[in-house]
């Protein structure tokens, strides 16, 4: 995909906690249309990077782009990096999707609410509009029926789906994964993992981090290996799956095969 | 029960009560939710003003808090506006005193109730607010108060509760409201029984519709337990 035009660029991304350096300068490029895992053993940086992209987390060094525009950063009291313009960060994110381990759906609004409150609130969609879109996605994940309940009574799988949902309803430029599947009880996993993949088919430019190794290797363009905050093997999944370059990468991949 | 003329008396009172209790707790609940966030803040003037006010003022009887207000408080408004040049004499009435002195007070343990009500709310909440786009402030108004609302409400209604009876306070000040309309009454017909069973009624009637009130909110602020199950 390297034609197509850049989604996403990082660069050089560090973020440490005192003295633990986390990320260690991490640097990638997704193109539209990039569907990027990023895989590696936990405490290996992967959900910060992730978070460091949309400021959920503040890198202490590096820069992000989101289409063809720079999110503006200033340094903090802190050391670490915070934004410059609020209203700039705020646009930024309303084209980023973020889909959360713990789903993070909001349990005093119901299914159809939870969709279309930032459609409404953020990007000012006349409430008719987003409700029409929200049935649509809703239909789309399997949960037209569930539109009128509450978080609370759905099950995880069901969740996450609608918390993907509710990210697509901002029709984002780029979605961010972080272990969408790992709070998930093993028979739940698949159908949130059937969603997912139509989504990397109907090319939607995608960054995940998981340890899902199988659903890695089907859907992937690029995968990426993360190890003490490094790049430890960045290729196409057959590479990265089936020959890797470097050692760690091969151990890793025996002992999780 | 004989009331001698002295029921309308009564009326006005409890209505003066009500009066005094509905705005204490309205102003109270701003100071309540200013000094919950105040405390959570990452600014430490902020945090240590909050502790300095919630330590101070539930140390302090209620009583104190009222006499102060009313006797001290022109004074001081007076020594402030004496400073803008302004010389006429300020008078603070019984019932501005009484909200003042009754929400100071109630906004101290609401402060409380509402930090651990806060507290309580995952971070993943606001996580999910910001990272569609909404601003902290939308994000707090819409997604984290709402829930703050259905966890603080069981407290606020205890608060609630003690306020709508330390109103009785401010008859020593003066106000007209349930407390003094009933001694009034009393030392014109001698019968302190009688007229303190009316009173004790009105407060029970009064505290009983606020319990009532309270489930009615905890039923209001929590849509989800209702069972929808689309």
């Amino acid at each position: 995909m390297a034609n197509a035009p850049t989604a996403l660029v990082l660069k050089d991304i560090h973020k440490s906690y005192g003295d633990l350096a986390v990320l260690k300068g991490v640097s990638l490029t997704a193109y539209d249309g990039d569907v990027i895992s990023i895989l590696g053993s936990s405490g290996s940086g992967k959900s910060t990077l992730l978070r460091c992209i949309n400021l959920l987390e503040n890198p202490s060094q590096g820069e992000i782009t989101v289409g063809d525009e720079s999110l503006e950063l200033k340094p903090a009291k802190d050391g670490n990096l915070v934004a410059a313009n609020r209203k700039q960060l705020e646009r930024l994110r309303s084209r980023i999707g973020f889909v959360f381990q713990n789903f993070n759906l909001w349990p005093h609004k119901t299914i159809l609410e939870n969709i279309i409150e930032a459609p409404v609130q953020v990007l000012k969609q006349p409430k008719a509009e987003a409700i029409a879109r929200a049935e649509q996605l809703l239909e789309k994940v399997g949960l037209a029926d569930k539109r009128n309940a509450y978080p609370d009574n759905l099950s995880g799988g069901q969740k996450q789906r609608v918390a993907i949902a509710r990210t697509l309803a901002m029709d984002p430029q780029v979605l961010l994964f972080d272990e969408p599947t790992s709070a998930l009880d093993p028979e739940l996993v698949n159908e949130v993992l059937a969603v997912m993949k139509e989504l990397a088919e109907e090319g939607r430019t995608m960054l995940i981090v998981t340890h899902e190794m199988r659903f890695a290797k089907d859907v992937s363009s690029q995968v990426i290996f993360l190890h003490q905050g490094q790049i430890e093997e960045m290729g196409p999944p057959d590479q990265v799956f089936n020959h890797p370059k470097s050692k760690r990468v091969q151990e890793f991949m025996a002992s999780h095969s | 029960m004989d009331l001698q003329g002295f029921g309308h008396l009564l009326i006005s009172g409890t209505w003066v009560t009500i009066q005094l209790a509905l705005s204490s707790l309205l102003v109270g609940l701003v100071l309540g939710l200013t000094g919950a966030a105040a405390k959570l803040s990452k600014n430490r003037v902020a945090r240590w003003l909050a502790t300095g006010y919630t330590t101070l003022v539930r140390g302090l009887p209620e009583l104190l808090l009222v006499l102060t207000i009313y006797f001290g408080g022109s004074q001081l408004l007076m020594w402030i506006a004496g400073g803008f040049g302004y010389t006429e004499y300020i008078e603070i009435g019984p019932f501005v005193a009484g909200v003042a002195a009754l929400s100071i007070a109630f906004g101290a343990y609401a402060t409380e109730v509402f930090r651990m009500a806060m507290m309580e709310i995952p971070k993943g909440q606001w996580e999910s607010g910001l990272a569609c786009g909404m601003s902290t402030p939308r994000t707090f108004f819409r997604i984290i108060l709402p829930q703050v609302w259905r966890l603080a409400i069981p407290g606020l209604g205890n608060l609630f509760q003690v306020l709508l009876k330390d109103t009785a306070l401010v008859s020593v000040v003066g106000l007209n409201d349930i407390m003094r309309q009933s001694q009034v009454a009393i030392s014109s017909t001698k019968e302190p029984f009688t007229f303190f069973m009316v009173a004790a009624f009105i407060y029970l009637l009064l505290t009983a519709a606020t319990t009532g009130f309270t489930m009615f909110m905890e039923r209001l602020a929590n849509p989800a337990a209702r069972g929808n199950r689309g």
